[in-house]
């Protein structure tokens, strides 16, 4: 169970962290405690799921860990810097260059091909558009879409544009990738294409950051954390062992 | 019948529920009929005045002048040797032909007669204020037909001049004040008003050398010497006159005629106007009134070209505001459809809506013009009354409702057919239609600093809108140039001989100025209301792009942008060939003569270009920081709903 009475700073190697953060709506009787005390740290290439029926807060504590909104109190820390408090222009820059977001509808736009999606955060950090383009296209190579790069989304299936969101999210080589509900819209063929996927992130070392109420995607944690109610309710860490299990279980092996 | 119901039913209650679309159509639209009515209206309006004048002084049905016969002749005799040809003076050696009046008073359609009164042309001073008049002499006794009107003081005596109200209002004379006429001093005993001649600077021309109204000072300076300009009515006593006109070549005979049927005159003078020096020159009242009327058809020459711009400023705004409606109604046409709607009810239900505004709007602006014109049609001193309210004519209504109509046909028709065609089940999907893609803009924009490059792809996902924008600004503009032109045109010929101020100009430049203030307000009105349709409509991707990185002031800046660039566009457009185009097609339709108007210069519509731009970033600047600011979970979550 999470000590809410923690109010120690980050440690050397937590990449994200949280404090008693609380996320509150409205006021008296129509108060609404969407994210009420939560802690955390998330260590440098670590992958977390946070997992809970749906309006439990586990997006609302997504968004504020990755600097979308702010929490009515409590501390967060990301990249060793405190954000809680910073203004929309610092928390704008920060997500360019710390943060890459995975939304469950994918929100990429309905105008530009795969590719341009891709390199859209590059050009928004002010790379030039010849190395923010051959960015895009590693990343595409990455996630396995090479030759996809000069559609709209209109002409991908649901997997190939969650990958090219995937994508898009690694374009600023963020600290963290924080995936809400990464395969929400997804069928099991498409789930698959993208649990692969993160499970090659993690190998990497990627930090991640997954919020979903989908089992299958612990198959790739390296800790899993149930919340209710806006709280932490549990913790599990998984070995090595018990991932392979889960992940031959759902067909990430082979 | 049902079905009519049905449709007046569903468009009324849909109008219901967007008053504030409604209200922003419906003004757009009123501004366009109110103008045009004006501009309709205007003429009938301005009659009432000397409808009211030529009553009560038993105005004539036809005056007729005879004058000394003028000739020209060269500065060079014949056969003189090589050189050019001189300026041309005028000479008068031959006296008139009174006799001539007096037969034409024995023509059987003349029932009465007053005159032949003799005339003569003479320099008028009063305090520091020199000008040419025609001072015609009358008995003091009442005339049967054309008396004039005493508004202050008495009529003419011996020693003392009545002077034309319109005339004396421009000399500020009042009963009492001396004058000298032709060097001779009199006294004004008298202001009055008279049908048989337009008012002041217009006139009846009796001089044998002519008389010039008007006119750009290099007009002027190419008259023929000896020609009157600008010349005043005042009434002496026959002796008087007599006197002043120390050659009898000067004098000139008036008289007005009063005919068994008045609106036979223009036949009567039609048989009786004979083309030589020496016959008498005939004006029917109605030609006097289109005289004493000018400045009314002028005004709306005016109000009839600000009208067709504000249609087409309205049109643009219907254009943008169907187009955002017919997103949030994509719904509700699926609805329609899956009860057994047909293509062709659906696309009545939507026309009907804004053909319902168009109705209401041709109303509005046919009762608020024809309130207001007699506002705008100020008839000066020299007639008596005011205009009155001007009688709404079927031809006028119709005109007003079809243009009301047009516009919101033009504007709804092709997006209404669109709605209705789509299919029942994408309808009832409500799926959001997708922005458009332009490749090479998208591969520019790259290039770009990020509030541009935003911007650039805000304005590509919907170039129809970046187009009306466009558009709107051209049309404004252009009409800004007109406006500029003719300002500059009504400065150039405000000043009337002897220094004197011409009173129409004042009046005209006050219309110009209504037509322009309600140019700019619509175009103001558009330009918002575009920009926050920009706003909503690029909820998403603005919140997109600052989830990835973009600052909320990055994002303001690109809507803001987005505007201000087919704003540039349609600004150089409207300075540069648009508003020249316009001035020309205007010119050609009124029958003007361009020669005589100077162009703007590059510098003043370089900098109405400039203006235009910094006016736009204003009017924008608070709806695109609006939307810049909005939430990014909400706006990012909404698109999931």
């Amino acid at each position: 169970m999470t000590d809410t009475t923690d109010t120690s700073g980050p440690t050397d190697t937590a990449v994200l962290c949280a404090r008693g953060v609380h996320k509150h709506y409205g006021t008296g009787a129509g108060l609404v405690r969407a994210v009420d005390g939560v802690d955390l740290d998330v260590r440098r290439g670590e992958t977390v799921a946070v997992m809970g029926p749906s309006g439990c807060g586990k997006s609302t504590l997504l968004h504020l860990l990755g600097a979308l909104d702010r929490p009515s109190r409590g501390e967060v820390w990301l990249a060793g810097r405190r954000i809680d408090a910073l203004g929309e222009t610092a928390l704008a820059q920060l997500r360019r260059t710390d943060v890459g977001f995975v939304f469950q509808a994918f929100h990429l736009m309905e105008e530009l091909t795969a590719v341009e999606n891709v390199e859209l955060p590059a050009l928004l950090a002010g790379r030039s558009p010849r190395a923010a383009r051959r960015r895009s296209e590693e990343l595409l190579d990455q996630v396995g879409l090479a030759d996809r790069g000069p559609f709209l989304p209109a002409a991908l299936s649901g997997g190939q544009r969650q990958r090219v969101a995937v994508a898009r999210a690694l374009s600023n080589e963020p600290a963290v990738v924080l995936a809400d509900e990464p395969t929400g819209n997804l069928d099991s063929a498409a789930t698959v294409e993208v649990l692969r996927l993160f499970d090659d992130l993690h190998r990497a070392g990627q930090t991640l950051v997954v919020v979903t109420h989908d089992e299958r995607i612990a198959a790739t944690a390296d800790r899993l954390i149930s919340m209710r109610d806006g709280s932490f309710v549990d913790e599990i860490g998984l070995t090595g062992g018990t991932r392979r299990d889960l992940g031959a279980l759902v067909g990430l092996e082979g | 019948m049902g079905r009519v119901l049905l449709v007046g039913r569903l468009a009324w209650r849909d109008l219901r529920r967007r008053r504030l679309e409604a209200a922003l159509l419906l003004l757009a639209t009123v501004a366009a009929t109110t103008t045009l009515t004006l501009g309709l209206v205007l003429s009938d309006a301005a009659s009432d005045p000397y409808e009211h004048t030529r009553e009560a002084t038993n105005g004539p049905d036809v005056v007729a002048m005879v004058s000394a016969h003028p000739r020209e002749r060269p500065d060079h005799p014949e056969g003189a040797g090589a050189g050019p040809a001189g300026p041309v003076d005028i000479v008068v050696d031959e006296p008139a032909d009174r006799a001539a009046l007096d037969e034409l008073a024995e023509e059987p359609e003349v029932i009465d007669h007053s005159g032949p009164f003799p005339a003569v042309a003479a320099e008028m001073q009063a305090g520091d204020l020199t000008s040419d008049v025609q001072a015609v002499g009358r008995d003091t006794a009442p005339a049967a037909v054309d008396q004039p009107q005493v508004v202050r003081g008495d009529w003419v005596a011996d020693g003392g001049v009545v002077v034309e109200a319109s005339f004396a209002d421009a000399l500020g004379v009042g009963v009492g004040d001396p004058v000298t006429l032709a060097g001779r001093s009199f006294d004004v005993v008298g202001i009055a008003v008279s049908a048989a001649a337009p008012p002041y600077p217009k006139s009846l021309c009796f001089a044998p050398m002519g008389c010039a109204s008007g006119g750009t000072p290099e007009e002027v300076a190419g008259l023929p010497a000896g020609m009157l300009r600008d010349p005043g009515l005042v009434w002496l006593t026959t002796p008087d006159v007599q006197r002043l006109a120390t050659d009898p070549l000067s004098l000139s005979y008036v008289m007005n005629i009063e005919l068994t049927d008045p609106a036979g005159a223009a036949a009567f003078v039609e048989a009786h106007g004979v083309m030589s020096p020496e016959a008498p020159i005939l004006a029917t009242w109605d030609e006097i009134r289109v005289e004493t009327t000018e400045l009314a058809r002028e005004a709306r020459t005016i109000l009839l070209a600000g009208a067709w711009l504000l249609g087409l400023l309205a049109v643009a705004t219907v254009s943008v505001l169907v187009g955002s409606r017919m997103a949030d109604q994509t719904r509700r046409v699926g609805l329609l459809k899956a009860v057994g709607g047909t293509p062709r009810l659906v696309a009545a239900v939507l026309l009907a809506e804004y053909l319902l505004v168009a109705l209401a709007a041709a109303v509005v602006g046919l009762v608020v013009g024809s309130l207001t014109a007699p506002l705008l049609t100020d008839s000066g001193p020299g007639l008596l009354g005011s205009a009155g309210t001007p009688s709404i004519t079927v031809p006028t209504a119709a005109i007003v409702v079809a243009v009301a109509l047009a516009v919101a046909g033009v504007g709804t028709f092709v997006p209404a057919v669109r709605a209705a065609r789509i299919t029942t089940v994408d309808a009832l999907a409500d799926t959001a239609r997708a922005p458009r893609r332009t490749g090479w803009l998208i591969a520019v924009s790259a290039r770009l600093p990020v509030p541009l490059l935003l911007a650039l792809r805000i304005a590509a996902r919907r170039p129809r809108r970046a187009v009306l924008t466009m558009v709107s600004l051209a049309i404004t503009i252009s009409g800004l140039y007109v406006a500029l032109v003719l300002a500059t045109f009504l400065d150039d010929t405000a000043t009337l001989a002897g220094g004197i101020e011409d009173a129409r100009t004042e009046q005209l430049n006050q219309v110009l100025l209504v037509v322009v203030v309600i140019v700019l307000t619509m175009a103001a009105v558009n330009a918002i209301f575009v920009t926050w349709a920009t706003v909503l409509d690029n909820r998403h991707a603005s919140a997109l792009a600052r989830a990835l990185g973009a600052t909320p002031r990055q994002v303001s800046t690109a809507v803001a942008s987005a505007q201000v660039l087919p704003a540039f566009a349609g600004a150089l457009i409207g300075a540069f060939p648009g508003g020249f185009a316009l001035f020309h097609a205007i010119n050609a339709i009124t029958g003007g003569d361009s020669d005589r108007v100077s162009l703007p210069p590059i510098w003043q519509l370089l900098a109405l270009v400039a203006a235009t731009v910094l006016v736009v970033v204003s009017l924008t600047a608070v709806p695109a920081r609006l939307g810049g600011r909005r939430s990014v979970t909400a706006a990012l979550q909404a698109e999931m709903a």
